[in-house]
């Protein structure tokens, strides 16, 4: 065995300690095998922002000298499995800093893995995923992602069932012998330990071809030589906007032409503007700026610009005005007021109406926790489902 | 996963998979430092959160206080040194310089702090990524000063570091820079030692009768002016140059208590038979290493030589080790704008350390990997090329060479 690489991509803040837990698993159970290894996080995802997708890395090796040349990378040139631990992260991986917006299989190498846990199918997958190339492998973990807080871990066994399903999808890192004995070792927990066998047993597989997937190329920016850079470290500020629109009415801020956010995101804001009281408020709250204000005095959020906290929802006055909605269920980003204007009220509704339906199905909110006891009610709920 | 049990009163040795800003933090536990200050900034503060956290576990006794700057942070650990404390501290680029008139007393005082430097670039601009000139800039003042290159080196280092810097015939402080990223934030399997073997190794901090106390009354840091400032001076060159003898037995007990041995100086990679080196510190070496290897598989002669303490200098070491190649490349992690043919520090150091002698090689200067830009194998051979053209015609090109700039 050459050196192993697994990569491990996932939302800032919410998933870092599973990401952390995963890749020191991985490290622990190539021992087991006679193996060492290295945990590390990209160093420039630190300091994290909440759901900004972010990377770890294990790299296991036989011996010292194998595993020199990854020590002092930020990540490998290319991996054997990457996980991406939210199913969202499948449009594309953005993080801070000028990486442009990198396919979420970008590291796999030919034949590799992309495991992921998802409740979508394979084929919405890989129609978000951008084409690769090479043939890989899609593995599907079943499950809903997990998310938990900066200071709170949500135990629902996602750690150990990533480690299962990594001995069946790369067997040359590790047997499943080897994560029971790790998960009971460092767990110590044999209901985790099941749970690790069974995401073994249930893995499912599927060859994505070169052909198959978002034939969009990810954007990414040209960076100068030093000779071409502005001296006295001066970069262009984000030129001005479209301002004011439709007389002295609507409003459209300037945005930062660079740094788009729709890959930060695994919600969006899905508004209704038939309902909406025009009151200001998601607008006034809105941490980045996102809302362009209409002729008609409505507010549109651009979708190029949302990081997808949910203020906006949280501040809306009116129910059922602003609702958060899966960014599975989207494959563009235009302007919700256009797609109003174009469609017509009924048609519109009908839009907004499916999508709060769909949004049903994903039971929560996919991040954070917004009331006292809800990380307990969940725990109680995840066990059950592991069990 | 469970948290492991508490280690501070374990006696045996065990492996941690921890990062070397883990490691450095778990030798706190080991050397039972009194007194660490804190201020937060990248890299370093991986440090204090760890300390936080073995303090929270129970595993850590001491006085840990978050300070209000780094100024404050470094004035806090001199008083406390100063009346006998074991102290640690630390922080990373213009942290560190941010702290620096207290940094610079501290050595001329003559008290024993122990700090970890995680390196990284002078803002502005904002950059997280190891450069070397924020730890570099105590190069003139008094403090040891060293360069570890994986988590289990910054663990023995900081127990070297407490030992010599306290040791009577020293009584300076130590910096231990470790690359910011590459060694603070990457995880490996670490031998954490016994603490019995640790105490055995590291006797209490004894400052005699230069201890800050009522029952032994003396006034530090007068008024001194011309009268006395030069004798002073040279007082504390003394103690750096006494320095490295007590390094030297530090590394030889190290090796006889705890098994591991190394070179305290310099380490020697591919050597023997080789006719050109590169040299350089830090977490350089691992890249270095694996071209090295992939080279001599093609039939090349080359090889590499760490440099791990930087104060004291190792002229001597390097006088004797470099003396036998045709040509040596030197990597600097460092800038030094303006300098002898606009070199790294580090350039201009070894080929002033080999004036005197008389068979020098051709040094060249290479600068790479500023602001935290990866060294790959390919400009480690890249370098490699340069160096050994140089020789090939006639030595005429030893300046200085930008490698991994966009242009
Ligand atoms: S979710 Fe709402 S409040 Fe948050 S960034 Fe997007 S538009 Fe703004
Ligand atoms: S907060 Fe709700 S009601 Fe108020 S303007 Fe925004 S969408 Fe309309």
């Amino acid at each position: 065995m050459a050196t192993v690489a697994v990569e491990v991509v996932y939302r800032g803040v919410f998933q870092k300690s599973l990401a952390k837990e995963i890749c020191r698993g991985i490290v622990f159970a190539a021992r087991k095998e006679g193996r060492i290894g290295t945990a590390f996080g990209r160093y420039g995802d630190s300091p994290e922002r909440n759901g900004i997708p972010a990377k770890q890395y294990a790299v296991v090796a036989d011996g010292e000298e194998e595993l020199e040349a990854s020590l002092s990378q930020y990540e490998p040139a290319e991996v054997d499995v990457t996980i991406a631990l939210d199913d969202t992260l499948c449009k594309g991986v953005e993080s801070w800093a000028w990486y442009g917006l990198q396919p979420v299989n970008k590291l796999v190498k030919e034949n590799g893995t992309l495991i992921v846990t998802s409740v979508q199918s394979p084929e919405d997958l890989v129609r978000s995923i951008h084409r690769n190339g090479v043939p890989y492998n899609l593995a599907i973990l079943r499950g809903q992602p997990s998310f938990s807080g900066l200071w709170v871990y949500r135990d629902d066994h996602t750690d150990v069932r990533v480690l299962g399903a990594l001995s069946k999808s790369c067997p040359q890192l590790f047997s499943l012998a080897s994560v029971e004995e790790t998960v009971k070792e460092q767990w110590r927990s044999d209901l985790k330990v099941a749970s690790a066998r069974r995401a073994y047993e249930r893995l499912m597989t599927r060859l994505v071809e070169p052909g198959e997937g978002n034939p969009e190329e990810a954007y990414s920016y040209h960076l100068l030589p030093w000779q071409e850079m502005r001296e006295g470290v001066v970069v262009p500020a984000v030129p001005k906007g479209n301002g004011f629109r439709g007389g002295d009415k609507g409003f459209e801020p300037a945005r930062n032409p660079h740094f788009k956010k729709f890959a930060t995101r695994s919600m969006r804001p899905v508004v209704n503007f038939d309902t909406c009281a025009k009151c200001s408020l998601c607008w006034l709250h809105c941490p980045d700026g996102c809302f362009d204000i209409t002729p008609e005095g409505l507010y549109d959020a651009n979708i190029n610009a949302c990081c997808g906290c949910g203020i906006c929802e949280e501040v809306c006055p009116v129910k059922g005005a602003i609702t958060m909605v899966n960014e599975a269920l989207f494959t563009e980003n235009g302007s919700q007021y256009e797609l109003w204007k174009a469609q017509g009220k009924e048609g519109y509704q009908t839009w907004v109406g499916e999508k709060v339906t769909a949004q049903k199905g994903f039971g929560q909110w996919s991040h954070g926790y917004h009331h006292k006891g809800q990380y307990e009610t969940e725990l109680a709920l995840a066990s059950k489902e592991a069990q | 996963m469970t948290t492991l049990p508490a280690l501070g009163g374990i006696q045996v040795e065990r492996d941690e998979l921890i990062s070397g800003s883990e490691a450095i933090a778990r030798a706190c536990v080991l050397a039972d430092v009194d007194v660490i200050t804190a201020y937060p900034i990248r890299p370093y503060d991986t440090v204090m959160q760890y300390v936080a956290r073995l303090i929270a576990n129970g595993e850590l006794d001491c006085e840990f206080i978050v300070a209000d700057s780094e100024h404050s942070q470094f004035e806090m650990v001199k008083h406390a040194s100063a009346v006998g404390a074991r102290v640690f501290v630390g922080s990373s680029g213009v942290g560190w310089f941010y702290a620096f008139e207290a940094i610079t007393v501290t050595a001329g005082l003559r008290l024993p702090v122990v700090a970890m430097v995680g390196n990284r670039a002078l803002d502005d601009p904002g950059a997280f990524g190891v450069e070397h000139n924020d730890a570099l800039a105590v190069r003139d003042l008094g403090w040891l000063l060293t360069w570890v290159d994986t988590a289990q080196e910054a663990l023995d280092t900081a127990l070297i570091a407490w030992r010599v810097a306290e040791d009577p015939r020293v009584f300076l402080p130590c910096a231990i820079s470790a690359d910011g990223a590459f060694l603070t934030h990457s995880q490996q399997i670490v031998k954490v030692p016994g603490k019995k073997l640790v105490q055995q190794f590291i006797p209490p901090y004894n400052r005699g009768n230069l201890v800050l106390h009522p029952d032994n009354p003396i006034t530090i840091a007068p008024q001194v002016n011309e009268d006395w400032l030069m004798e002073i001076r040279k007082q504390t060159d003394e103690a750096m140059r006494r320095a490295k003898g007590v390094l030297a037995e530090a590394y030889q007990e190290f090796g006889d208590i705890f098994g591991r041995r190394r070179d305290p100086f310099i380490e020697e990679y591919e050597t023997d038979d080789a006719e050109l080196v590169l040299v350089g510190m830090g977490t350089l070496a691992m890249p270095v290493k694996v071209a090295v290897r992939k080279l001599r598989e093609q039939g090349q002669k080359v090889g590499f030589i760490r440099v791990k303490w930087f104060r004291p200098f190792p002229t001597q070491e390097l006088q004797q080790s470099l003396s036998r190649f045709k040509a040596v490349g030197v990597v600097d992690r460092d800038f030094s704008m303006g300098s002898p043919s606009y070199g790294g520090v580090l350039f201009n150091e070894i080929r002033s350390a080999l004036y005197p002698l008389p068979q020098r090689p051709a040094v060249v200067g290479f600068i790479a990997g500023l602001g935290g830009r990866e060294i790959r194998v390919p400009d480690v051979s890249n370098m490699i090329d340069m160096t050994r053209k140089t020789v090939e015609e006639g030595r005429t090109d030893q300046q200085t060479h930008w490698i991994g700039v966009r242009e």
